[in-house]
């Protein structure tokens, strides 16, 4: 698990190109939107297609979205669930 | 001293019409433009819905006539299609306007054709079609369409994404009303792309079935395509032709949301700025207002925080309101001028047009947009909205003249 | 409709940002075959967390838009303007390139977003939280005059009105190798210092922005006041253009011989040059002569370089030797007249007072 959390900080990094930060500068478990590293709606479809692209997970809805998107390991473990981390 | 500005003739086309005749019909029989894509070559062509004119390339030009061949862009041939028509109906002979303008307003110009080129050329740098690409640009619709009418005065395009044409009008109002033109035709024009498709795809806004604009289960917009004009003229001008005025611009405000690149600010500051600015400028209060044009596009975004400024504008008694995009489609650059064309038919018809495929109130909102067609309304000022991304925010106010 | 200039700033193949005046040393670009942007240290400028998403383009318009509105020492603007031939050109290219390659599937929204041509102007209103009026005008070599004119209108409206009014265009590989394809730039590569010198077939492409503070009412650090300025669509004839620019001297209220200095859009190119050398001959007979495209190629919105060229030598009554076409030396820098055109299509001339 620590290993994909590893993969996703610095996936996320160069997704939505926040070439200031390093994947130390992430904590796992704050909110990736809104507080925390404060993302905003396009990061959000960034993300859902990352997680389309590399992991071949789609996401369904905006609510899915949101729960999963919540925080790194959140996204971890929907990729976890889905078997494909 | 302003000078007053009337609109003496308009032109249309979209995908519930070939002109303003046919539009009419199409709002009077709530016969909505939006169905299948068929023109374009795209894996969504079953999926997404949209506001296409069923008409190719080709036959645009057999519609335009002789010389056609060279109008190569579908956004060039819609915008001649309509700013002729506009033309024609104010009486304007081609050439012989001095201090004359034409200002139009696209969101990717001739990306019909260039997006053909580029396909080829990313593959390979020495291929793709020139002709294909040399239209790219958003001037170019805006020269031929200018060319084709023979006005050369002035000439500009606008690109303000949603609120382009919209734009046009306004500044073809103020130079007017500041004296430094006398007949300017305004407005905008953009065709269906791959381009756009996907883009608006990519951002998850697009609707898989006819968009639902003020409606609780709103799910996004759909793409329309089209181009209209209208003929501004100085009262000076009126009056000296005595020509028919078809209604006045009284109004116009413009302002910026400031919010996000994409999304509109939850209480609408841009829109509430616009809006206020409009009737500020008209000289009128908000309860003289007596129909609003939405932009309710049908996205969750829009309808919020347009439903939400309107709600600020207009606390008291609220006019009657529809968005006219589940007939025609999210227009882009050619929205402002498409709306602001049915604004004008509806002063001059005495209408007001339902909000097609609502049912259900917003939980945010206190109110809901008209769903049924009104006829033998008297209207006195109509208020015209729209918004694009980058939070551009614009207004107008259509007025009947007595 | 005439305002005041109280700040002018320059990104482009120069080192003309960040300083006052005319750069002390001058680039010469002569293996490239362009002319590119010489790019500030945006991290001086734009917070990391909302730059990470801008282009190139977007990131230096945005810096030389603070950079004018700061040096204008005024808070908010009453109206953001500008202009673009291309837009943004390299993110179109991005996301038409991801369309084919991903065959329309898993698509990034970013370079769509980020293509449409009013990014920009979004993007100066955002940084600033600017809720004032709003416009972007795309249309070839009078995206920049457009975007003036509509300035000059705010300005004739309500005079004591601060408007930013600016130009932006870039070159990208891309648009490089398809305008090369369409015969516009020498085939062979030559110093961009001795590009309007040499003559000869072609130009250079570059690219560039400039924005620009526009006031009504003057004062103690206005740079320059434009008096006029005026667009010609399409004329028929040379001497068409000379009637153009003789009544707008006169309407000025000036005669050719109160003109201090041309600065000329000459690009290389005999035919393109054409027009040039026949008004040094006619109306502006006699008149020192400057041009400018040397040192900044040719593109859309090149007339906005030419305008910051002008209001920095009305300010700082000074001439740069590298500018100067023939032997001619100044003696005043009160008045000074542009005239650029694009591709014989879109003419454009402007008039530069000292204040």
């Amino acid at each position: 698990m620590e290993q994909l959390i590893a993969k996703l900080k610095a996936e996320i990094i160069e997704v939505l190109n926040l070439t200031e930060m390093t994947p130390d500068d992430i904590d796992a478990d704050k909110p990736l939107f809104v507080e925390g590293l404060g993302l905003d709606s396009i990061d959000a479809l960034e993300l859902i297609v990352l997680l389309e692209k590399k992991y071949g997970l789609k996401i369904g809805t905006a609510e899915e979205g949101k729960t999963v998107l919540r925080s790194v390991r959140s996204m971890a473990d929907f990729i976890t669930a889905n078997n494909k981390g | 001293m302003q000078n007053r500005v009337f609109v003496t003739g308009i032109g249309i086309i979209s995908a519930i019409g070939y002109d303003t005749k046919e539009v009419l019909v199409s709002l009077l029989n709530r016969r909505s433009g939006i169905g299948s894509l068929t023109l374009i070559d795209s894996v969504y062509r079953n999926e997404i819905p949209v506001g296409e004119i069923k008409a190719s390339n080709h036959d645009l030009q057999q519609l335009a006539g002789p010389g056609s061949n060279k109008w190569n862009t579908r956004t060039t041939l819609l915008g001649v299609l309509a700013a002729r028509e506009a033309y024609e109906q104010a009486g304007l002979e081609s050439g012989t306007e001095s201090r004359a303008g034409f200002i139009s307003a696209t969101t990717v110009g001739g990306m019909d054709r260039s997006e053909i080129f580029y396909k080829k050329f990313m593959a390979d740098k020495s291929r793709g079609r020139l002709k294909n690409i040399i239209g790219h640009d958003c001037g170019d619709s805006t020269e031929k369409i200018a060319d084709s009418i023979g006005i050369k005065g002035f000439v500009t395009t606008l690109n303000t994404a949603c609120s382009s044409s919209a734009n046009s009008i306004i500044l073809g109002t103020r130079l007017i009303r500041n004296g430094l033109l006398d007949v300017v035709v305004a407005g905008g024009t953009d065709a269906l792309t791959l381009f756009t498709l996907n883009g608006f795809n990519s951002l998850m806004i697009l609707d898989r079935e006819i968009c639902r604009p003020f409606d609780e289960t709103r799910n996004g917009l759909n793409l329309g395509e089209g181009s209209a004009f209208l003929v501004l003229e100085s009262e000076e001008r009126v009056d000296r032709s005595g020509k028919k005025v078809l209604c006045e611009i009284s109004g116009f405000g413009n302002a910026c949301d400031a919010f996000h690149q994409t999304a509109s600010s939850p209480e609408g500051e841009g829109a509430y700025l616009s809006m206020k600015l409009a009737l500020d400028s008209a000289g009128i209060l908000p309860g003289d207002i007596d129909y609003i044009n939405a932009h309710g596009t049908g996205t969750r975004n829009n309808d919020l925080s347009e439903g939400t400024a309107v709600r600020r504008i207009f606390p008291a008694e609220l006019p009657l309101l529809s968005s006219t995009k589940s007939y025609t489609g999210h227009t882009l650059a050619a929205a402002g001028a498409i709306e602001a064309v049915l604004s004008v038919l509806a002063i001059q018809n005495g209408v007001i047009y339902p909000n097609l495929n609502f049912s259900r109130q917003m939980n945010e909102l206190d109110f809901s947009p008209v769903t049924e067609l009104i006829k033998d309304i008297q209207i006195k000022h109509i208020m015209s909205n729209s918004f694009g991304f980058g939070g551009n925010n614009s207004t107008l106010i259509l007025s009947r003249c007595s | 409709m005439k305002a005041f200039i109280k700040s002018a700033v320059a990104i482009s193949p120069q080192k003309t940002f960040g300083i006052k005046g005319f750069p002390t040393e001058v680039m010469d670009y002569a293996e490239t075959g362009f002319l590119k942007c010489i790019e500030p240290l945006y991290r001086d400028f734009l917070d990391p967390m909302v730059s990470r998403r801008m282009s190139r383009i977007v990131k230096m318009s945005v810096c030389g838009a603070l950079g004018c509105i700061q040096n204008a020492g005024i808070k908010m603007p009453d109206g953001i303007i500008t202009g673009t031939g291309l837009g943004c050109i390299e993110d179109t290219e991005k996301f038409l390139g991801s369309i084919y390659t991903g065959e329309e599937r898993l698509l990034n929204p970013t370079p769509f977003i980020q293509s449409t041509h009013n990014t920009v102007a979004g993007a100066i209103a955002l940084a600033i939280k600017c809720h004032a009026y709003n416009a972007t005008y795309a249309h070839r070599g009078f995206s920049f005059e457009s975007a003036i004119l509509d300035a000059l209108l705010h300005v004739s409206e309500n005079p004591d009105t601060h408007i930013l009014a600016g130009s932006f265009d870039e070159l990208t590989p891309n648009s490089y190798q398809i305008t090369r394809r369409l015969g516009l730039w020498k085939t062979e590569p030559v110093s961009s210092l001795s590009l309007i010198k040499e003559g000869g077939t072609g130009t250079m492409p570059g690219e560039g922005l400039a924005f620009f503070m526009l006031t009504g009412k003057r004062d103690d650090n206005s740079m320059a006041q434009l008096r006029s300025m005026r667009t010609l669509y399409k004329p028929h004839s040379d001497e068409e253009i000379e009637n153009v620019m003789t009544r707008f001297i006169e309407d000025a209220g000036l005669s050719s011989s109160d003109i201090d200095m041309a600065i000329l859009g000459l690009n290389g190119d005999n035919v393109s040059d054409r027009i040039y050398r026949h008004l040094m001959k006619g109306v502006l007979n006699g008149i020192p002569v400057s041009c400018f495209k040397h040192l900044c190629g040719e593109y859309d919105t090149s007339s906005s370089f030419a305008l910051w060229l002008a209001s920095v030598i009305v300010q700082s009554r000074q001439v740069p030797d590298c500018i100067r076409l023939g032997d001619m030396i100044p003696e005043k820098m009160n008045q000074i007249l542009i005239y650029n055109h694009l591709w014989g299509v879109n003419h454009s001339m402007y008039l530069l007072s000292s204040c």
